[in-house]
């Protein structure tokens, strides 16, 4: 391996598990962000319901 | 972590924003049908006297539906009091502030929440491409949202007031999340992989939720009348699309400056 391309393989190293470290670390809203919206919009809890009954008739989430 | 917090950051100012403008929106859109609606269904309700309001509520609407007008006019001045929904004494906010400022909470955890979804493609994108989101993407991202949560779900569940009776709650819910992840998964197909193949599949699951079509009644009986659920529906989705617009575009502008931000110090 010459010198050239062992100086490469240390620069593309750190970009690609960056790149990971994006997709999981979006992945990882992205479910916070199901959470948020199932809980407001969807939960059978009835006092959730009724704190969020106008939003979700808004919404057209399915209600009642 | 600096992308989670660019995510989570960018989401709650947007989200906040979004949600605080929709709440001002619903007052004189969606929020005024409610409350006339409920009328309607509370008045269907006391009529029925002693039986569960879970019950039956199509045999409630069918039954008085001949006393829509009397019902409507001593219900006017006390749908205050509100027992509008089945929960049968379960905690429920008090007309006027309260139920208010409840529903401004839930309007912007709902759009935190959408933000939240919005920010993650954004990040995913803007890692792949090297570049940052654009307003001008992200308001389509945002069209993209008005067409899978508002648009594909509301062809066979149309946005519905209190009082109008609906098939159990569970298999709507069901049809609803699968007509949303066939139709994202439908444009995604279409606009990411440039093939004929994957457009036709893209179709395919587009029109796939119709074609099993949703959870309904047989036969729906209601004394809400059907001009105001039209307007209900029209008030729906207008403000959806002012919705999914705004929060696609301030989400995507909020997080191209906080992703910068935090590239430049990292």
């Amino acid at each position: 391996m010459s010198q050239s391309q062992l100086a490469n393989a240390q620069v593309t190293l750190p970009v690609a598990a960056g790149q990971v470290g994006r997709l999981s670390q979006a992945l990882m809203a992205m479910v916070l962000g199901v959470f948020v919206i199932g809980m407001v919009g969807f939960s059978h809890i009835d006092v959730v319901h009724n704190a969020a009954h106008d939003v979700r008739h808004s919404n057209a989430f399915p209600c009642h | 972590m600096s992308t989670f917090r660019s995510i989570v950051f960018a989401s709650v100012i947007a989200g906040f924003i979004v949600g605080l403008i929709v709440t001002v929106l619903q007052q004189f859109g969606t929020v005024p049908l409610i409350l006339k609606a409920e009328v309607f269904e509370k008045a269907a309700e006391t009529h029925q006297h002693d039986a569960p309001a879970t019950a039956q509520p199509a045999a409630a609407g069918h039954d008085h539906a001949d006393h829509d007008h009397a019902a409507h006019d001593h219900g006017d001045h006390d749908h205050g009091a509100g027992d509008h929904d089945h929960g049968a004494g379960a905690w429920e906010p008090r007309d006027g502030f309260e139920r208010n400022a409840y529903t401004a909470a839930a309007n912007i955890l709902t759009a935190i929440g959408f933000a939240l979804l919005l920010a993650g493609f954004f990040a995913v994108r803007s890692g792949a491409t090297g570049a940052s989101i654009s307003w001008h993407e992200g308001l389509l991202w945002g069209l993209a949202g008005f067409a899978v949560f508002t648009l594909a779900p509301g062809l066979g569940l149309p946005p519905e007031l209190p009082g109008v009776p609906a098939a159990p709650l569970l298999s709507r819910q069901i049809w609803w999340l699968a007509s949303v992840l066939a139709t994202a998964g439908g444009l995604a197909l279409i606009v990411f992989r440039r093939s004929v193949p994957a457009a036709i599949a893209g179709v395919i699951l587009l029109t796939l939720p119709h074609l099993i079509g949703a959870p309904e009644l047989a036969n729906i009986e209601t004394n809400v009348p059907s001009s105001l659920t039209h307007q209900f529906v029209t008030a729906v989705t207008v403000t959806s699309l002012v919705f999914w617009t705004l929060l696609g575009g301030l989400t995507s502008a909020v997080f191209a400056r906080l992703d910068r931000g935090a590239d430049r110090r990292a």
